[in-house]
């Protein structure tokens, strides 16, 4: 058993070194403009975002529709200590400046130098502490959320939390804490995914890993996830997912365990938002609304309620489609098929929602259902042996 | 005086308004224990559909029409996403009801390109009124005069009719209604025809105040009557239409104030007291928990 669990992990280890060659590799080789790379990014973002509300809804059972609050909380986060000193007062200039002033990368200039290899060091430390920072702030309101919201049941759970996300994105387009959060308005000129673009002396781009860093964070993100999903702490939330009160019987503290996933959950939703900003190369409060929360949780279903696989493809696959196959279908000839009145914009949307709508009703357990990917190829496995004997 | 007094009669009517549509949720959510989260999108549908509707048929004609279909709406999509789902666990029809919103605002994004349509304005209901010298529309002096009568008229349909009785008795146990005969589905869609009706009033009056509709124009009135539901105590009507007007007059207070970022805020801020110090709300019975 154990022979198989350590291949099985070194399997695992060589497909996600070989994704990430193929990603540098496609990024160098193809031309930078083509849709491929915006599915690529947002669809590792997504990824990540997906897969820690299927932490929440799937593992755990606490139904919670915070997940755009704690996303917000971390883009604003990752945003407001990562712009450069030289350009805050131009980013904040309707509040008179900024009232912040540190920026991680320019702090860790200061040690490493800012030209080269030192300059590289100092981007990559001030964005990776930044990141972590955004996911501890949104842990860290988790914590305060939960104190009372947990206590709920499914439902009531559900509008209670929605409700956090819509208090805190009122809070954060407050005009009072302008000079924090820049109001209304939207932050920008942050370090973002091109700014990892290696790049030689005359500005010229030598090698492209802007696709790579959504990708080495997000798998990072839900390889950790994964080991706590594969812990005795993840037992304890499948536990709580399936029956409250038997678990509670088997000792499993119910009010710490639903507080641990809801401030991991919400640490890769904030993690995940910051990533979203260094997507959008930009973050405004109005983005973060009830109607985010509801495209993840379809995802999440479209995936699978309680795999973490399947919630990757599901997320891949909606945004391929939503950004890239379906475009199609909001510009007038379709597939040469001339009909400006049927093939205008929204169009894609209402398709989409129609398929959603389907997976909702006939296709309850999603793409992968509550299985993994290597339970497929297990199972073809055991199904062979069988029939050998 | 003045002042206040205008914001006192718009937050009535808002209330009121809010009030038409929670009854809806309550009313559902009392039956199916289900969040009907595409209820303010019906609402919002509703009002798209007057602003097509009046703009080739005149008033008298596109109104009851109106209602029919928003009725049909209602109906249509308890059918079509919440009936297969009867046996299914309450998280995958909250699912199908996020996914019905989803589709209905997507929808609608369609249907308007994009654009925001305007209410037709009608008359009688968009007339100017003085009254202590604050000047407003006829719609505020109308909607809590015809919201007490509706609610009047849904109690009594609620305590005395078969109809009623049978909603009473499904609210109160699915299953043993089922075995003593009643026949559940059409008891539920009785309940979402009832719900879809008042927000298609509901909807002649909100928009009659603020013309201007968007998809998302359902999102925040839909979620707010909802709180004013749960406020109320759900389940209850008269707790959802008294949550409602508490609701309405309290956002209108905030709106006039320069706290206005925090109106909606402070809508869920309420919700999130409420459910922590008492669930059941204001008029809400005692729920026991059956392990």
């Amino acid at each position: 058993m154990k022979k198989t669990n350590k291949r099985g992990s070194f399997i695992a280890l060589i497909c996600v070194i070989l994704m990430l060659a193929l990603v540098v590799v496609l990024e160098n080789t193809v031309p930078f403009t083509s849709m491929l790379f915006t599915v690529l990014k947002k669809g590792a973002v997504y990824a990540l975002v997906v897969v820690s509300m299927n932490l929440l809804n799937g593992f755990t059972g606490l139904f919670s529709l915070g997940q755009a609050g704690f996303m917000l909380l971390g883009a604003y986060t990752y945003a407001i200590f990562t712009i450069p000193s030289d350009v805050r007062d131009s980013v904040f200039y309707l509040f008179g400046g900024s009232a912040l002033h540190i920026s991680f990368p320019e702090m860790f200039e200061s040690v490493f130098g800012s030209t080269g290899v030192g300059g590289a060091i100092s981007l990559i430390l001030g964005v990776l502490l930044a990141l972590i920072l955004a996911g501890l702030v949104a842990a860290f309101f988790a914590y305060l959320i939960g104190l009372p919201v947990l206590r709920l049941k499914s439902d009531y759970l559900a509008i209670a939390t929605l409700g956090f996300a819509e208090i805190i994105r009122a809070v954060f387009q407050w005009d009072k804490l302008g000079p924090v959060t820049n109001g209304a308005n939207m932050l920008k000129s942050f370090p973002s995914f091109t700014s990892f673009n290696l790049k030689d002396a005359g500005g010229h781009v030598v090698l492209r890993l802007s696709t790579l860093v959504p990708f080495v964070v997000a798998t990072l993100c839900i390889f950790l996830i994964v080991l706590l999903i594969n812990s005795s702490y993840g037992r304890a939330f499948k536990a709580i997912r399936e029956d409250e009160v038997a678990a509670e019987a088997m000792g499993i503290n119910l009010f710490k365990h639903k507080q641990l996933s809801f401030c991991i959950s919400s640490f890769f939703a904030g993690v995940g938002g910051a990533l979203l900003a260094m997507y959008s190369n930009q973050v405004q409060a109005k983005v973060f609304t009830a109607a985010m929360t509801y495209e993840l949780l379809l995802i999440v279903v479209i995936g699978g309620i309680g795999s973490v696989s399947g919630s990757c493809i599901a997320a891949f696959l909606y945004i391929a489609a939503s950004e890239w196959w379906l475009r199609g279908l909001d510009e007038n000839p379709f597939l040469g098929i001339d009909a400006p009145a049927v093939f205008r914009v929204g169009l894609r949307l209402v398709v989409f929602s129609v398929i959603i709508m389907i997976v909702v009703l006939f296709f309850r357990r999603g793409i992968m259902g509550d299985r993994e990917l290597p339970d497929l190829f297990r199972r073809h496995k055991k199904a062979a042996k069988e029939v050998a004997k | 005086m003045e002042f206040a007094i205008s914001i006192l009669l718009s937050g009535i009517s808002v209330g009121g308004q809010y009030a038409l549509i929670a009854i809806g949720y309550t009313l559902v959510y009392g039956i199916l224990r289900l969040i009907n989260f595409a209820h303010g999108d019906v609402f919002m549908a509703a009002g798209l559909m007057m602003v097509y509707l009046s703009a080739s048929l005149p008033l008298s004609v596109s109104v009851p029409l109106m209602v029919i279909l928003t009725v049909a709406l209602g109906f249509a999509i308890e059918r079509i996403a919440y009936k297969p789902l009867r046996s299914a666990p309450r998280m995958s029809v909250m699912i199908s009801a996020i996914g019905v919103s989803y589709l209905l605002q997507n929808l609608a994004t369609y249907v308007t390109g994009g654009l925001p349509q305007m209410y037709p304005s009608i008359p009688g209901l968009s007339a100017s009124v003085t009254i202590m010298g604050a000047t407003t529309k006829w719609v505020t002096v109308v909607t809590p005069v015809l919201v007490v009568i509706l609610v009047v008229a849904l109690t009594q349909l609620i305590d005395h009719t078969k109809v009623g009785m049978a909603m009473r008795a499904v609210s109160r146990d699915f299953e043993t209604a089922q075995l003593m005969g009643i026949k559940i589905n059409s008891v539920i869609s009785a309940t979402f025809i009832i719900g879809s009706f008042l927000a298609a009033v509901g909807s002649v009056l909100y928009f009659t105040n603020y013309r201007s509709i968007v998809p998302l124009s359902g999102a925040m009135p839909g979620l707010k009557a909802f709180v004013a539901a749960v406020f109320g105590g759900i389940g209850s009507i008269p707790g959802a239409v008294i949550g409602a007007f508490l609701i309405g007059i309290c956002e209108t207070i905030i709106k006039g104030s320069n706290w206005t970022v925090f109106s909606d805020a402070f809508t869920f801020a309420l919700l999130i007291v409420v459910l922590v110090t008492k669930p059941t709300g204001l008029f809400g019975e005692k729920a026991t928990d059956k392990v």
